[in-house]
């Protein structure tokens, strides 16, 4: 049996499921408003306004659109996919289509009623972030005043309505101290499942990344920690790693491939390859207000562009391992070296990655600066 | 919240296994296979598997299921025993599968 991730870092894919050429995971992302004011958010630094958002009808089509092209799991984000007041009747019309779904939230908005109301309709499983266990630590992360408490109640609520429950945890030299900590409470709240995710350095994550990036020594600790944890909870706790790119040997898959696995559509309706893709310049996005889902995956430019193996340049283009990472991130490549063809500095097997590695371990040894908050506007 | 450890399932000729809620079995008529859906994970199982786990409905035992496998696959029933508790094992130790 094969297992492949259906979420933007895929760590196995599935060559069976992909030969059929249909996406396996749609990410929607229903808006982009947020209580929450993370400074490693994945959303781009232009975020979109609610008055450009897609209406309940169009988020409701998508989702038929999604089931019938054959994607299997709906990840319902954001920005905070539960400020939107219509989020149970998109959750109906994606259970409806035969989706998996997954809600992807911060928590901080839900009552209980809400999410029961959600159970009740379906929903599949909720994935809970946390900044911290140390309440006060998580709520300045997060600079939102008793969030660390509510989610903890939000995680009680969704063991009682017998929802699957996973915790994600992003991880940066502000909290990476507390991560044996953060393996204890995620036992103890009945997780499932726990993202340790180390973060990634896009978007608002990138213009933070020296109030964030971790030493190599903490990183590694926590790759020890989280082996020892793995072992030990087997069966009890299901283990999700993801690595910090600047000390990778060798890059992700990102989104699994490009155009391979994944799609993932803003809250006004532009289809993406991968979260990120935004920021490469001269791509043209489609928008599910004009066209189909199906037209868009299958013959969508921005699509076919990085599709397969085709674009690449050396030293991807006779690299073994081409079909097995796809030469990593087309955003990162571009922001940190140019070129969107060139290989992910991510990988050591770039010419940028030594120059790269060093300005992480620089900045992870200088004081952290000011945080610079997700925000409207935040510059 | 229940308070109490939560602890790992190891299955047994005993163990009555099943999927929980959250852990769907279906068929996919697209690609014409089936798919094991779980959080942020698809599992495709081949079809001893998908004959298993259509079995997992916390009333049968894996004896039960191992026996009924044997009859319907002329097969003997200890090797198909040990390898349905191996492979429900995998498949606990993922979070997938429960008694």
């Amino acid at each position: 049996m094969s297992e492949m991730s259906t979420s933007s870092h895929a760590v196995t894919v599935d060559a069976e499921l992909v030969c059929a050429r249909a996406p396996v995971g749609l990410l929607a992302e229903l808006t982009h408003r947020c209580p929450l004011q993370c400074p490693y958010c994945s959303n781009p630094l232009q975020m979109e306004r609610v008055n450009t958002e897609l209406s309940s009808e169009e988020w409701q089509r998508v989702m038929r659109e999604a089931g019938a092209l054959g994607i299997l799991q709906v990840h319902l984000s954001g920005g905070e996919p539960t400020v939107r007041p219509d989020l149970e009747d998109i959750v109906r019309a994606a259970v409806d289509a035969g989706l998996y779904t997954n809600l992807i939230t911060a928590g901080v908005l839900l009552t209980k009623e809400r999410l029961k109301g959600l159970a009740d309709i379906g929903l599949d499983h909720v994935q809970l972030s946390i900044q911290d266990v140390d309440a006060e630590n998580a709520d300045r992360i997060a600079a939102y005043k008793g969030g660390s408490a509510k989610k903890h109640e939000v995680a009680g609520w969704v063991k009682e309505f017998g929802l699957a429950l996973t915790l994600n945890a992003p991880l940066h030299r502000q909290n990476i101290h507390s991560l044996p900590r953060i393996i204890d409470y995620a036992v103890e709240i009945g997780a499932g499942r726990l993202e340790i995710a180390h973060i990634q350095y896009y978007a608002w994550a990138l213009k933070n990344r020296a109030a964030l990036m971790p030493t190599e020594e903490d990183f590694m600790a926590t790759a020890r920690i989280a082996n020892e944890a793995k072992e030990r909870l087997k069966g009890i706790l299901v283990f999700d790693f993801v690595v910090p790119d600047y000390y990778a040997k060798y890059p992700k898959p990102c989104m699994g491939g490009w155009g391979r696995g994944v799609m993932n559509v803003t809250p006004s309706g532009r289809v993406l390859p991968c979260h990120a893709a935004e920021s490469l310049p001269g791509l043209t996005f489609d928008n599910v207000k004009e066209k189909g889902l199906r037209e868009i995956w299958l013959e969508g430019e921005a699509f076919n562009l990085y599709r397969g193996t085709e674009w690449m340049k050396e030293p991807c283009k006779s690299c073994a391992r081409k079909e097995i990472d796809f030469g990593g991130c087309r955003c990162q490549a571009l922001a940190l070296t140019g070129d969107a063809k060139n290989t992910d500095p991510a990988c050591s097997l770039s010419p940028h990655h030594a120059d790269w590695a060093k300005v992480a371990r620089q900045e992870s040894h200088k004081p952290p600066p000011q945080f610079i908050y997700r925000r409207m506007g935040a510059k | 919240m229940t308070g109490t450890q939560p602890t790992r399932l190891i299955v047994c000729a005993d163990t009555k296994p099943l999927l929980p809620r959250h852990i769907k079995l279906r068929h996919d008529a697209g690609r014409g296979i089936w798919v094991l859906l779980a959080p942020e994970r698809v599992f495709t199982p081949d079809p001893i598997a998908v004959e298993v786990l259509k079995l997992c409905d916390g009333q049968r035992t894996v004896s039960d299921i191992a026996s009924q496998l044997a009859n319907e696959f002329q097969a003997p029933e200890e090797t198909i025993r040990a390898d349905v508790i191996a492979m429900l094992q995998d498949l606990a130790d993922k979070g997938v599968v429960k008694s």
